[in-house]
Parts: C-alpha cells; sequence; structure tokens
C-alpha cells in the first residue's frame, strides 16, 4: 500500500500508516539501559537472587526490557520499607498528602504521552485507547483522590488507615489498575506495596519514578515485579493489613484462601461474563457501537467487557446483520498505528486460551463468524469474533474468554432478559439498551451487578464505585465506598481478642448468676424458625442449654446442614423483601421493637438465667433501642448520585446482598443477635441466623416477637446449633450471598476459608470482642455498610 | 495466527454490510410511515459515537494530500450573503475551476488527477452568471432555492423558485422544507412537499436541506431524513448555514446512518452534505471519514458526498502547500475564494 501512487490513494481512499513515533520512549527504556530493579525505599533495588525476567511487545515479540524477578526477600524489604514509612506518612497533614496526590495526577499528565506508548509497546493495546482511555483516567484518579486525602479526616471520622496494603495487579489496564489501587491507599494514610503483572510491569516502574520526583516520601509506595510467586509472597506476609487484588477468580479465590487465617483487609475485582442486553426499542446503531467499546475495547481483555449479547427476538436478525457489518470495519494491527481498533494480544498464553475456548464454541455447535479483515503477518493478533446461535448451556456463555469474542443469544420479554442476564456465576457489569427508561431502569435494578451502564458501556469515573457481586468480588474501588476498603475504624482494631475477655466476663457473670425457678408450668419446646414457621430439627436430636453454673436452663434444637438447606431455601423465597418498600421495612421494625417491648419482663427474666440479670435487661432495653436504631435507618441510608464528566447522571444505589447468613455473638444473646440481624434485615436482606450457642433458647423468644411483628416468612430464618458445624455448612453453601461470622479467630478463619465456592462476601469480628453495649462499636453505618453493596448505575441524558 | 482454527459454521455467509456497489439514483417510494416510527435515535451514544469516530481514525503524510485533494473535489464552494454581486460570483467560480496554485501542484505532484470542486453554490439570481463562469468544466451550479433559507414562502411561489433556477441552468437544487412539519409530525405533508419540490427539479439534483439546527433533536433529524429520502431527494443536506448551529457530526452521523438504512431498504443510494460551520482541513478529513466508516466507498465521490463551504478551501490549500513545500502557508500568499 504505501507504494501506490498519489492517484492510487485518491481513488482508493485507504487510511494509510499513521504510527505513533515512539522514539521518546524507547530513549526513555534505553536510559534505563532496559534494565529495571525492584523500587523499594525510593530506590532501585536489584532482585536479591539477582533474576530477571523478560517483558516483550505483544506485537512483535520483541524484548523490550529486562525486568526483576521478585523473591521473598524482596517483598520483605518492601514490606519493611513501607512500614517504616507508615509512621511518618500518617504524620503528615491531609493537606500534605493531597499535595503529594496532586502531584502525581500533574506529573502523570506532563509525561502523558510517554506513559501511552509505553503501556501499548508493553500491552498491545491500541495507542488511540491508552492515550484517549487509559491515562486521562489514570490522572482523573490522583486528581479525585487528593481530593479525598485532603477530606479524610472530616469525611471519615472515627476511621484510620489500615496499614501497609499490598496490591496485585493485572495486565489488561497496567496503569490505570495502579492508580485504581495507589490513590484510594495513600489518599487512606496507608502506604504501599505494588506488584503489577508480569506481562506488564513497565508503567509502573515509570510511575515509580514520578513518585521520586513529585518528592513522595520514600516507602510510601514501593514496586515489586515478579510472577504469580511473587503475588503469593506479598499475599502471605504477616506485614500487610490489607490485600487488593484485581484479576482472575481463580486467584481471587487463592488469595482468599491464603488470607483466611490472618486479620488481612481483602478487596478482590474479579471476572466477569457481562451481558449486554438490547432490546427492541433501543437505538440499534448505538447499540452496535456500544458492543465495539464494549467488547472490542482493549482485545476484549476487560474484566467488564460486554461479553455476551442478549437481544429481543424481534430485532435480533437485523441487530445482527448491521453488527457483522460494523465488525467488518474495525482495523486489527499494529498497537501504535493511530487508526487501529484491535491491537495485539498481551501474550502467547493469552492468545491459546482463547483460541482453545473458541475452539471449544465451535465443536459445541456455535456459529462461529469472523469478518476477512486484512490481519499482520506476524504477532499475537485475533480476530473479531461472533458467535450466534449460543445457549446458556455453552462454554461461550459461561466462561470468561478474555478476548475480542462476542456471543450473541435471544430472549423473548424482559423478565427473561433479566434471567439470561443473571444466569452467571459473575456480576461485575451489565449494559442495558432501550429508549424506555421505565424499562432500561427496571432491567438495570433487576441484573445483579456492580456497575449497569444504560445506553452506554464501559464508562468509568473515579467518584463511582467500581466492583462485582457474586464471584465478580466484593469491594469497590472509586468513590466514598472505594476509599472504605482502605480503612477501618479505630475501635475495631483496638477491641480485644475475644478469648480473653470472654475470660474475663465469665468470672464475673458466674457469681451474679440467678438460680432458674422450678418450672411447674407446661414444657416450652425451643424449635429451628424456618420461612416463618416453627419446626423441628432434622436430626431430631436436642442440645442442652446451661446456665454459667451448670444449671439446665432447656433444650436447644440441633441444627444440622439439612435445616440451613431449608432455612437458605426459604430466606431465598423471600428475597421480594428487598424490593419491599423502605418505609415498610422500617415499620416492621420498628413493631418488632414495640413486640419485644411487651415481652420485655419474660425474655428478660429468661435471659437472666443465662447472662444474669443485670446483662438481661441490658440486653432488651437496648435491643428494643437496636431495632428503633435500624427501623430509623431503614430508609435513610440512602445512595448517592454522582455527576461524572460528561452528560451522565450515575446512580449509586444500595442493594441489599440476598440472603445472608449470621452466626451471632456468644456473649449477648439477645442484643448480639438483633445488632446483626437489624441491619440486615433493614437493607432488604434475608437472613438464615444461627443463635448465640451459649443461650440459643433466646430464637423461642424471638420467633414469637417476629411472628406477631409482620415480619414476612423466610426474611428472618433461625437455626440453633453448633456454630461451627453450621458455618461451615453457611460458608460452603454457593446459595448464601454473605456471610457474618462472629467467633473465635478460628471460627472466623475457617468461615473466610469456605467461603471460596462462590466467593461470598465474609465480614466478621476477626476474633475480637465486640461491644454491642456502648461505644462507636455498637451500632451504626460500619454495619449498614457492610449490609449493602453498592450498584452504579449510569444514565445518559440528553435529547 | 488465531483465525486458523477457525471454522466457518454459518458458510456460506450472506455478505455483510451495504451491497452498494455503485450509486443507484432515488426515484423516492411511497411514504412508510412505520419506518418513521422505526427511528430511534440516542443522542448520547449518537455524540460519543462521533466524538470517538474522529479519534478513532487518522490519516497522515501522502494519504493525507489525497483526502485532502478529494474533499476539494466533493465540494460545493458556496457564497449566499446578501451583498453577493455577480462580480462575487465570478470570482468563486474561478476559484472553483483552479482550487489549487500550480505552485502546488507541482510540489504535490498531482499530475492528471482532475482537482475542481463539484459544483457552485449561488442563490437564483446569478445562477446564469456561474454557469457562464463555469463554461468548459463539468462543475456544476447549484441554487439554494424554495425561499431559502427560512423556506416559508407561499408553496406556489417556491416551486416557482425551483423552476424558474431549473430554467436559468441550475444543474443542482438545494430546497429547503418547512421544519414546522417536522415539529407537527405531518409526514405526509412533509412526503408530499419533498415529493413535489423533486418534481419541480425535472431533472435537476434535488438536494434537500433539513434546516437540522432548527429540528433541534437528532430524533427529527432522523426521522425528517427519511422521509426527505422516501420523498425522492437525491441528497439530504443539514442546514442552511445560518440556523445558530449548523452542520455537526452527530446530525452527520444520524442522517449518514438514515441514508444506510433507506439504502438497505430500497437498494438506492441517496447523498449526503454537510453544510455551515465547516471551515478547516481537519473537519473535512473529520467528514470524509464518517462517510468511509458508516457508508463506504461509493459515498466517497462527489456523485453523493458534498461538502458545503468556502472558507474550507483556503485551509484545504494552506495543507496542501505545506505537504509541497514542508513550510506552514500564509493566507494571503494564497488567491482569495
Amino acid at each position: 500500500m504505501p507504494n501506490t501512487t498519489l492517484a492510487e490513494k485518491f481513488h482508493a481512499l485507504d487510511y494509510g500508516p499513521a504510527p505513533e513515533d515512539p522514539a521518546a520512549t524507547l530513549t526513555w527504556l534505553d536510559e534505563h539501559k532496559r534494565r529495571f530493579r525492584h523500587f523499594i525505599g525510593g530506590r532501585w533495588h536489584a532482585p536479591a537472587d539477582g533474576k530477571y525476567f523478560e517483558s516483550r511487545d505483544p506485537a512483535t515479540g520483541e524484548k523490550i526490557a529486562d525486568v526483576a524477578q521478585g523473591g521473598l526477600k524482596d517483598v520483605d524489604a518492601a514490606v519493611k520499607a513501607a512500614r517504616a514509612a507508615l509512621r511518618p506518612w500518617q504524620a503528615l497533614s491531609p493537606h500534605l498528602r493531597a499535595r503529594f496526590l496532586y502531584a502525581l495526577a500533574r506529573q502523570v499528565q506532563k509525561h502523558s504521552r510517554r506513559l501511552a506508548v509505553l503501556e501499548t509497546l508493553d500491552n498491545g493495546k491500541p495507542i488511540r485507547e491508552s492515550r484517549d482511555i487509559d491515562i486521562p483516567l489514570v490522572a482523573r484518579h490522583f486528581y479525585y483522590h487528593a481530593g479525598w486525602a485532603q477530606l479524610v479526616a472530616q469525611e471519615f471520622p472515627g476511621y484510620q488507615a489500615c496499614g501497609v496494603v499490598g496490591q496485585i495487579i493485572p495486565w489488561n489496564f497496567p496503569l490505570l489498575m495502579l492508580a485504581w489501587k495507589i490513590a484510594p491507599a495513600l489518599a487512606a494514610g496507608n502506604t504501599v506495596v505494588l506488584k503489577p503483572a508480569e506481562f506488564t510491569p513497565l508503567t509502573a516502574l515509570a510511575f515509580a519514578e514520578l513518585c521520586n520526583e513529585v518528592g513522595l516520601p520514600p516507602g510510601v509506595v514501593n514496586i515489586v515485579t515478579g510472577d504469580g510467586t511473587t503475588g503469593d509472597a506479598l499475599v502471605v506476609h504477616p506485614g500487610v493489613n490489607k490485600i487488593a487484588f484485581t484479576g482472575s477468580t481463580e486467584v481471587g479465590r487463592a488469595i482468599r484462601r491464603a488470607t483466611a487465617d490472618s486479620h488481612k483487609k481483602l478487596s478482590l475485582e474479579l471476572g466477569g461474563k457481562s451481558p449486554f442486553v438490547v432490546f427492541e426499542d433501543a437505538d440499534l446503531d448505538s447499540a452496535v457501537e456500544g458492543l465495539v467499546d464494549g467488547i472490542w475495547l482493549n482485545q476484549g481483555q476487560v474484566c467488564c467487557a460486554g461479553s455476551r449479547l442478549l437481544m429481543q427476538e424481534s430485532i435480533a436478525e437485523r441487530l445482527t446483520h448491521k453488527l457483522k457489518a460494523r465488525m467488518a470495519k474495525l482495523r486489527v494491527g499494529a498497537p501504535l498505528d493511530k487508526a487501529t481498533d484491535i491491537g495485539a494480544i498481551v501474550a502467547p498464553v493469552q492468545l491459546q486460551r482463547i483460541q482453545s475456548l473458541v475452539a471449544q464454541g465451535v465443536a459445541e455447535g456455535a456459529a462461529c463468524w469472523q469478518p476477512q479483515l486484512p490481519m499482520p503477518a506476524q504477532g499475537l493478533y485475533y480476530p473479531p469474533t461472533l458467535f450466534t446461535h449460543v445457549h446458556p448451556t455453552s462454554v461461550l456463555a459461561q466462561q470468561e474468554i478474555f478476548g475480542p469474542v462476542l456471543a450473541a443469544m435471544t430472549f423473548r420479554t424482559p423478565g427473561e432478559a433479566v434471567e439470561l442476564a443473571n444466569n452467571t456465576v459473575y456480576g461485575l457489569a451489565a449494559s442495558v439498551w432501550s429508549e424506555s427508561i421505565n424499562l432500561a431502569l427496571q432491567v438495570a435494578a433487576g441484573i445483579k451487578a456492580g456497575v449497569v451502564w444504560v445506553n452506554s458501556t464501559n464508562l468509568f469515573d473515579a467518584a463511582c464505585g467500581f466492583g462485582g457481586y457474586r464471584e465478580s468480588g466484593f469491594g469497590r474501588e472509586g468513590g466514598g465506598e472505594g476509599m472504605r476498603e482502605y480503612l477501618e475504624p479505630v475501635w475495631f482494631r483496638k477491641a480485644p481478642s475475644l478469648r480473653a475477655s470472654a475470660m474475663k466476663r465469665r468470672g464475673r457473670a458466674e457469681g451474679k448468676d440467678a438460680t432458674p425457678t422450678p418450672s411447674a408450668g407446661i414444657d416450652r419446646t425451643v424449635k429451628q424458625y424456618i420461612g416463618g414457621k416453627q419446626v423441628r430439627p432434622d436430626s431430631g436430636y436436642s442440645f442442652e442449654c446451661r446456665s454459667l453454673k451448670g444449671v439446665l436452663l432447656g433444650e436447644a434444637p440441633l441444627g444440622n446442614r439439612k435445616d440451613i438447606r431449608n432455612a437458605v431455601e426459604a430466606a431465598r423465597r423471600a428475597e421480594k423483601w428487598a424490593t419491599t418498600s423502605t418505609h415498610n421495612r422500617a415499620q416492621i421494625l420498628y413493631y418488632a421493637a414495640e413486640n419485644l417491648s411487651h415481652k420485655a419482663k419474660d425474655i428478660a427474666a429468661r435471659l437472666a438465667l443465662a447472662v444474669g440479670a443485670k446483662q438481661a435487661a441490658a440486653e432488651v432495653k437496648l435491643g428494643i433501642e437496636r431495632l428503633f436504631t435500624y427501623a430509623a435507618w431503614a430508609d435513610k441510608f440512602e445512595g448517592v448520585v454522582h455527576s461524572p464528566p460528561g452528560r451522565h447522571i450515575a446512580m449509586a444505589m444500595n442493594e441489599a446482598l440476598g440472603t445472608v447468613g449470621v452466626i451471632c455473638p456468644e456473649h449477648a444473646p439477645l442484643l448480639g443477635f438483633l445488632s446483626l440481624v437489624a441491619p440486615l434485615v433493614a437493607a432488604g436482606n434475608t437472613v438464615v441466623a444461627v443463635p448465640s450457642e451459649a443461650y440459643p433458647l433466646i430464637a423461642g423468644d424471638l420467633y414469637q416477637v417476629f411472628d406477631t411483628s409482620d415480619v414476612p416468612a423466610g426474611v428472618i430464618n433461625m437455626v440453633s446449633g453448633r456454630p461451627a458445624d453450621l458455618a461451615k455448612v453457611l460458608a460452603e453453601h454457593d446459595d448464601v450471598d454473605a456471610l457474618w461470622c462472629h467467633g473465635s479467630h478460628e471460627l472466623c478463619a475457617m468461615t473466610k476459608r469456605l467461603s471460596v465456592g462462590n466467593l461470598k462476601q465474609t465480614w466478621t469480628n476477626e476474633g475480637r470482642e465486640i461491644d454491642f453495649f456502648s461505644g462507636p462499636g455498637a451500632a451504626g453505618r460500619w454495619y449498614l455498610e457492610h449490609a449493602y453493596q453498592v450498584k452504579n448505575i449510569w444514565v445518559p441524558y440528553g435529547e | 495466527m488465531g483465525r486458523s482454527v477457525q471454522a466457518r459454521r454459518d458458510a456460506p455467509e450472506r455478505s455483510v454490510g451495504l451491497q452498494v456497489t455503485q450509486a443507484t439514483p432515488n426515484a423516492g417510494v411511497p411514504l412508510n410511515l412505520e419506518w418513521v416510527d422505526e427511528v430511534r435515535v440516542n443522542t448520547s451514544a449518537v455524540e460519543r459515537r462521533a466524538a470517538t469516530l474522529v479519534t478513532r481514525r487518522t490519516v497522515k503524510k501522502d494519504w493525507q494530500i489525497a483526502w485532502l485533494l478529494k474533499a476539494i473535489t466533493c465540494m460545493d464552494l458556496t457564497t449566499l450573503s446578501g451583498d453577493d454581486t455577480h462580480e462575487r460570483v465570478r470570482r468563486l467560480c474561478a476559484k472553483a475551476r483552479s482550487p489549487l496554485t500550480e505552485e502546488v501542484k507541482a510540489h504535490l505532484k498531482i499530475g492528471e488527477l482532475p482537482v475542481q470542486v463539484a459544483a457552485v453554490c449561488v442563490y437564483h439570481l446569478f445562477v446564469a452568471t456561474a454557469r457562464r463562469a463555469l463554461e468548459g468544466t463539468d462543475i456544476k451550479v447549484a441554487a439554494v432555492s424554495t425561499g431559502f433559507p427560512a423556506g416559508l414562502n407561499a408553496f406556489e411561489e417556491r416551486l416557482a423558485e425551483v423552476r424558474s433556477s431549473v430554467a436559468a441552468g441550475a444543474q443542482e437544487i438545494d430546497v429547503v422544507v418547512t421544519r414546522a412539519h417536522v415539529f407537527g409530525a405531518e409526514w405526509q405533508r412533509l412526503y408530499e412537499e419533498v415529493r413535489a419540490f423533486k418534481a419541480a427539479c425535472a431533472g435537476a439534483h434535488c438536494k434537500v436541506i433539513l434546516g437540522t439546527g432548527d429540528l433541534a433533536t437528532l430524533r427529527n433529524v432522523g426521522r425528517a431524513s427519511l422521509v426527505a429520502m422516501m420523498a425522492g431527494a437525491d441528497f439530504i443536506k443539514t442546514s442552511t448555514g445560518k440556523e445558530s448551529v449548523n452542520a455537526t457530526l452527530p446530525v452527520g452521523l444520524t442522517m449518514t446512518r438514515a441514508i444506510r438504512e433507506y439504502a438497505e431498504r430500497t437498494g438506492t443510494t441517496v447523498g449526503f452534505k454537510p453544510a455551515g460551520g465547516i471551515r478547516t482541513a481537519k473537519q473535512s478529513l473529520d467528514w470524509l471519514t464518517l462517510m468511509k466508516e458508516e457508508l463506504g466507498p461509493v459515498w466517497l465521490t462527489p456523485h453523493l458526498f458534498r461538502l458545503g463551504a468556502s472558507s474550507m478551501l483556503s485551509d484545504i490549500e494552506r495543507q496542501l502547500s505545506f505537504h509541497g513545500s514542508g513550510r506552514y502557508a500564509a493566507a494571503y500568499r494564497q488567491p482569495l475564494v
């Protein structure tokens, strides 16, 4: 083509080559002798065991540079540097920390093109994307978080930074993911050890240089490069207080397992198989462009890529036709060419994965279509690919391909669209196309995903939280909710370990134990409470419940896995609770308080046998108050409306988690139960609670309260039994969305470890004693924040 | 690598995209209100596409020269001012005949490439003058007609104006529609109006100005485009140049998509003419990119694409001069448009 004459060019009107000149970036690489060490404590350190690996340009296969392979010693040095830097960093005023973040944003902008070219060289993404999407978003993220650094003390009173944070990021948006990790961590007052992906370490190292250029104190940001083993070392390092990970669901699982036995805070942003739903009243041409931005951005190597196209049957043929026409105009080629749409796949292993999944899809009988595009003769390229006649059973509909491959299927009704959209283990993002605002918002609300874009796709902004439901992970990045991932309440960090305080309490209560009145009345049988009914335990066994003095107080049903199964099914059936109006939910909680107060005396008297009269009285009194507290919150803990750049609103909705298991604390049978269950129920969750092992008989009093308070059947279920057994069943249950566990360190560790099946969120007392009677940890936002997850619905507007 | 593993399961695949390989004149079709009802234009999404359309594509070096030359050949060099005179029109025509200086042409080695503008666009009063000035070339003379720019004269007068312009020698007539028909969704009236204009054109090219700045919403633009095409428009044109907002890329995107829809449904090709506010060489490349991406090669000729502009020519000339000499150009060194 370059040899054609001007006349030929005039007639053909082809685009011709338009390469971005990489010279300045290559010079920068040469200045570093194409060899990069770890960035620890503000200085470059050669790897302890002297090993390096190669970073290659996927477009050409050429080596770009040698990069240090981090081992245990390197990670240890980095964590130590971060630890040493922590106190001085936190001693700076918020304003001074804000200045550093602001300076980083400026520095990124000053060197934007070098960073963009470097990103494209290392990753293979088109220069248009790194130039127009990645790098501007990086700068925006630092600006935004400079703001949080300034405001953190006012806006998050009572919270403090986690400490040293270990961060592991993927190769698809290397510098952007770095920004998503480092900016909030620093804004909150943490110090950081970050491990960039093995395939794409270079922009992180360039960023390290920027840190020094702005004078960031040494050790606040440390970069250790390497492969998965380096990441492992960081994850298990005892000096790390929090792990933030973005990457595959499999690695996410491994990290959850590896950190289960520690008190490390964890946020995971994992895979996706996001639905792209097109209704018959959509602007189809625009929906096609949405797909281009959705599945052909970054070669489809995007966790939130709209990889499952769901088309209403009536427009499926037209849309497919338009889509194919558009695909035929995509340009696959050199990432540095400014007119390239689809660049190179990051690495041979990723290309093989795409090829093998496509082959599997073909073997399963789905129709594969690829346009006849000129493809580069060498390099790691894959053409845009459309599969039609895909069924939910197909590997193409289920597995994340992480490539430019779209799987299309059809639906008949809005209800079926939502059902298909949710027919996945993931829940990261979704895109909904319709010109009817009612329909679009209804479907957006129905899809289980952390982000829903209406008539748009792949829009990001630092102010809008991003993160998933289900196996797409937990925790959010961006917005206030993203900041919370890097903060913890001061009181929680100071709470004593349960073991020590339980001993103390036991000693105190022992002396004051009340004596049970000899029972002359009718036998009182406490049962399980499932689906609004009192039912006998499946096991047919009961267990004794004794006072601290050893007096038999009664017998509680001994719950087993089938009771839990039944209770979870009942809770799932009651999920309409989430869409019950908040006013209604509040009313029911108030009503429960009212009924609890009617029975206060009797309940307190019975409870006194287990915990002493004083505590029993306090539990009942505060329990009533606690119900009031969360009834009050029910219609006030509301979402926010973001105004990201451009003509959009992004509605950050607080949505219920779904079905939540609760292992109640032992030491406050009534108040502990209500302190955990009330916020969950106020938030619209349905609950399967395991009452205090010390006094499970409280269930008998509670279900009488709930039965008389219009609590719909299945919203609150109670299964008494051994927490260790029941927590295991709940943790392993794939239809439980979250598990709150209050118990010993070992119990908490077990629930975290076993939660990996469906990667349910776990929230535990970390084996600490929580004071439900007084102080900042008794009730409040901290609980509600864990009872909801934020869904951001982006709605563009304008006619 | 990559595609070797592919089996094309549904081959032979009906080939994709517009199956238009040559221009096919539009005789119009009966008004189909269903097509109008089906128009969906999501403004935000269209704006996003328009914004990235021009960042996804670029042309450099010799290709840019070729594209800029193409832009010249697709230009309706226009003067539509209250102070137009015969002499002003003659000057414009002279520029139309030789839009580039010999020096630039030599530098660029344009050789035998027929680089001249597609048409000169004037008020009715100057049609004859322009025809005489352009004798011996195949540069067309286009007249704005039908009570340009408001288009609110008596219907019979507007038709009469078309006929007189044709009689005076105009080969193309740019007509304006009654925007009120669009606001009132009086599609039948709009259809009949355009049909009548087309008939009055009697073989002259009928370019229908929608007044997109007045229509205000892209949805209106999309509907009006379809109705105008069903009524037989040879071209649809954005605006008069007299509205507060004229040719924008989102409007262009909406109209080109309507043209594509119409072509797919009828097999006929309708041309597109953005006009108003197009001043820079870069804009001409943007519009060509739009045509290439949304419609395809058949639309990249003056038969189906026109740029209504005047000062843009100077900017293109400056760019070409730079390409030829390597030195940035000064406007005063170029013959005035």
